[in-house]
This record gives C-alpha cells, structure tokens and sequence, in this order.
C-alpha cells in the first residue's frame, strides 16, 4: 500500500535526520565550548548556585546589563 | 509603605507544598490499603457490605494512582516551580501582579479539579482510561489548570533577568508542553448526549458521560503513548528539572557537566516519545510499532543514565556530604533508583523478557521503586530544601529526617524485591505446561503462592507511607517551631537535631 510504504520511508528519514541532529549537536557543545553570547557553558551551573535575586545574573539581559 | 528590598514571594509554592503533603498522605494511604487489600481480600468490604461498593479495589485504585501522580507528583511540580522558576530566572512574584494572581487562581481551580476527581472516582465515574479515567467536564477544568501553568512559566520567563534559561526550566517547559499534548489527544473524547443510536435514540446516557473518539487497537495505542508519556512528563522529566536544582544547590556544588545536562535533555526528549509501544507488546498492535517501543526503550537507557551519572558526579570529591546530611542521602539514593528503574524499564520492554514479565506483579514493582525511590524521594527532598528558605526556619529535625530515609528505603526495598519475586513466580506459572500443552496451573494456583509476597508487599508500602507521615510532622513543626533563621542559608539547609 502506498500511504503505508510512504509512512516507512518517512520514518526511517526522520529518525535519521534526529540521530544525525542529536550527534551533530554533542559534537558542537564539546567542540565550541561556548555558546553564541561566549559564555563557557559550564558557567550555566552559577545560575542555581548564586541565586539570589541581588546576584548578578550569568547572562543579563541587556535591559540589566546597566545594573 | 516601607521600602523594603525586593525578595522572592512564595505563597503560591507554599500553597502548593501543603497539597503534596496532604495529597501524599491521601494517595499513599489509599495505597497500602489496596496492597493490603490484594493480600487479605476481607478488608474489601471492611466497612461492611452496604459501604462495599467504596472500599473495594477496583473503585479505590484509580484514586491512589491519581491522587498520587496528578495530586502529589504535580503538586510537587507546581510547588518546585513557583519556587525553581523565581530563583533561577531572578525575577520575584511579587514584582507581576498579574502573575501573582495568575498562581493562585491556578491553585484554586487545581483544588477544584482534585475535588471533582475524588468525587467521581469515588463515585465510579470512570472513561475506564488508565490515569485518563476522568469525564470530559473534568478534562476541560485540567486544561483550564494547565495552561494557568503555562501562563506562569511563560509570563515569569517573559520578565526575566537572566537571559539564558537553566537547565530546570527547560524540563520544566518540556513538562508544560508534552503533559498538554498527550492529555489532549488521549482525552479526545465524544460526550454521549451528542450521539444518535442506530434506533434513532438521541442522548444517550449521563451528561457527563463520554466515550473514547479512537476505537479498539487505536485506543490502545493512544491510549499507551499517553500512558508511558505521562510516565515521561511527570514522573521524568520534572523530576530531573527538581534533582538538577535541588542537588548542586544543597551541595554547593556546579552540575559535573553542563553540556552533559543538555544532551541528555534532548536525547530523552527525542527517544521517549517512541518507546510507549513497548505496553502492547504481543498484542494487536502492528509488529513493527511493538519493535519499535522495544528498540526506543532501550536508547532510552542513555539520556536517562547521562543525567543521573550527571547527578551522581556532581558530589564527586563531595561525598562526606552524603554520609552527613539526610537532605542529600535522599537526593542520591533518588538519583540511583532513577538509574535502576531506568535500566529495569528497558530489560521489561525487550520482547522476550516482556512474554514472561507483562501483566505481572514485576510491572507494579519497577512503578514502585521508581516513584517511591525516585519521584518521591526527590520531591521531598525538594520541599525539606525549600522549607527552611520558604519558611525562614530551620529543618525542625534532622534524626527525625534520617530515620525517615532509613524507613522508606526499607519500604522501597521491600516493596520491589517482593513484587520482582511475585512477578517472575507469576510470569513462569502462566507460561509453565506440560508435555501436551495444557497449563500446569490455574490462576488460583498463582494466588496461593503469591500471598506471603503481597503481604511482605503491603508491609513495604506501610513503611513509606509511615515514612511520609514523618516527612509532614517534620515539615509542619519546621513551618510552626523551626528555630528562625536570621538570613537565607546559601546551601547546606539548616537543620535542628
């Protein structure tokens, strides 16, 4: 049946395309270290350590970056 | 008015706290009642034969697995995130009015929804839907509650000061999003006063009354992506956006690896989804989807370790302070049964385990020791570390924290080991023939056997659920008695003897 061979076909290209994503994304988080603002991404971590809401954020949003 | 600086407001998580307490003590106690139930089947009709149709196992099951997955689970959801959400977003409740009433409105209709729940159920009002029992009234009040919740998180997210979203808040938003779509499309369903007989007769039935719009193996299918998934979106994914917060936050320490923790988010994001196939296995399902769920189920090993091997690194170097504080005991033995439930899950999916372990006892006991020894060990664990912060008060009592660990962890134990004996005894007896073919037992046969285990079973169960009563005095006299703290402690929470 055509629609059931379309359906099998489309499958295996997506999980494909998914595992192919999935990879190609561990291998740029370990590669670039950095995401696109330059902030290493293990300083991601101080967001739950420094809490406070007097702390400085870890990535300001410009409207703050005044503070 | 005073000018006061600006400090994070808590009374929606508060409100919230108080019904995982309460909605705990509820599910857990109608629990041990089944278990006991199942064991000693006379205490079915204990309140004598006219109250029968109240205490028997079939009307009180759906609400134990409901009031402990939508009452305790997502109280505990809410609460970690009306508490989670401030603190890493750096944006206070009290700075949005809106929101601030935003979070008690969804606290009420949620009271509301638990309220028509437990009248239902009690009443035998039923769509006959595993976790999906409620009639579309209800269904239609969940959703109302549910995008309240969205509306929280993303209105909170919207009015930020930390750009960049910590990893909690992404399983957090994950929740929103995949609890929202699988209850909409498993609950699709047509209210049976709209519907027209085939004698012409039209309102048929109650007017809360509804059936299912899938039919037959297309229910079940439905049926089992949303049963597994809600497994995924509320007892996984939320519970590691809690263990992701709550551990480095009381250790003191950062996340092992924060890359770790991203690829780990969107390797169970985009495996889980696939692998609730794996319930109908050798049933009427295509062969291929029932491969399918198996093949996905054990991928799914993967994300799931890379966040609890995530988890347990973390206290690398750090490990005194699992021997000196109870708070993190439960965190890392939550984070360890994670691990073992998230590699038991997959074996019980392979096929050929599945012939011997489907429809037995061994299912019931991986549930447990998932939710028993994970979600609700993580949960607790999140509330004993926001009370003193929430509160202004120390941990009332620390002994009475760590006898509690050690009650419950006797409980879980016994609970699973006894279930795994249960249901592989159950599992070879079914199958179990002799030279001709016919079956070398009946089912009572089975019955016979498994009793010792159910009673081992209930006593299990007793324990935790005393546990858990140790767990709400403690919060309750922290809340009432706790010694007052002058500032908010950073990590390691404060707690009397």
């Amino acid at each position: 049946m055509f629609s059931a061979e379309f359906q099998a076909y489309g499958y295996l290209a997506v999980t494909v395309f998914m595992t192919v994503s999935l990879y190609a994304y561990i291998y740029h988080l370990y590669k670039n270290r950095k995401d696109a603002d330059g902030k290493d991404y293990e300083e991601y971590s101080n967001m739950a350590l420094n809490d406070d809401i007097a702390d400085t954020p870890v990535n300001a949003l410009s409207k703050d970056d005044k503070k | 008015m005073e000018n006061r600086p600006l400090e994070y407001d808590y009374t929606v998580a508060k409100m919230f706290m108080l019904t995982t307490v309460l909605l705990g003590i509820v599910g857990m106690l109608i629990g041990v009642i089944l278990a006991f139930e199942l064991a000693f089947p006379g205490i079915n009709t204990i309140l004598g034969s006219g109250l029968a149709e109240f205490t028997n196992f079939s009307r009180l099951r759906p609400l134990h697995t409901d009031a402990v997955i939508f009452g305790f689970t997502l109280s505990g959801i809410f609460a970690t995130w009306y508490y989670v959400g401030q603190r890493v977003l750096k944006v206070s409740m009290a700075e949005s009015g809106f929101l601030m009433f935003i979070g008690k409105l969804h606290f009420w209709l949620y009271i509301v929804g638990v309220a028509a729940v437990v009248v239902s159920l009690l009443a035998g009002v039923t769509t006959s839907k595993e976790y999906a029992e409620f009639e579309w009234p209800i269904d239609i009040a969940i959703v109302v509650v549910w995008v309240l919740f969205g509306v929280s998180i993303f209105g909170l997210i919207g009015m930020r000061r930390e750009k960049s979203l910590y990893i909690s808040v992404w399983y957090y938003i994950a929740t929103f999003l995949g609890i929202a779509m699988l209850y909409l499309f498993n609950n699709m369903e047509i209210p049976t006063m709209l519907a027209t007989s085939a004698a012409g007769e039209s309102g048929i039935g109650a007017w809360y009354h509804s059936v299912s719009m899938y039919a037959g193996t297309n229910d079940a299918l439905v049926q089992w992506w949303y049963g597994h998934n809600a497994v995924a979106f509320g007892f996984t994914v939320p519970i590691v956006a809690m263990i992701y917060y709550f551990l480095p936050k009381e250790s003191g320490q950062a996340i092992y690896s924060y890359k770790l923790s991203l690829l780990s988010f969107w390797g169970l994001m985009f495996v889980y989804l696939w692998a609730g196939g794996h319930h109908l296995l050798y049933s009427t399902v295509p062969d291929w989807m029932q491969t399918m769920g198996s093949i996905f189920s054990v991928v799914l090993i993967l994300p799931s370790w890379g966040s609890a091997i995530n988890m347990l690194l973390t206290m690398k170097g750090e490990w005194q302070q699992v021997a000196a504080s109870p708070l993190i005991k439960f965190m890392v033995l939550g984070s360890t049964f994670y691990m073992f439930s998230t590699l038991e899950g997959p074996i019980q999916a392979i096929k050929s385990v599945n012939a011997i372990a489907h429809f037995t006892d061994w299912i019931i006991g991986h549930v447990h020791d998932g939710v028993l020894g994970w979600v609700g060990f993580m949960i607790m664990a999140a509330l004993y570390h926001m009370a003193p912060r929430v509160f202004k008060r120390e941990i009332y009592s620390k002994s009475l924290m760590a006898t509690q660990f050690w009650i419950q962890t006797l409980g879980v134990v016994l609970y699973f080991t006894s279930m795994w004996i249960a249901g592989i005894t159950q599992g070879m007896m079914w199958r179990a023939h002799d030279e001709f073919g016919n079956l070398a037992y009946s089912f009572i046969d089975t019955v016979t056997v498994l009793h010792p285990y159910y009673a081992i079973r209930g006593v299990g169960g007793l324990l935790y659920l005393t546990g858990f009563l140790m767990f709400a005095y403690n919060i309750y006299k922290t809340m009432t008695a706790g010694k007052e703290l002058a500032q908010e402690p950073a990590n390691a929470s404060p707690m009397g003897a």
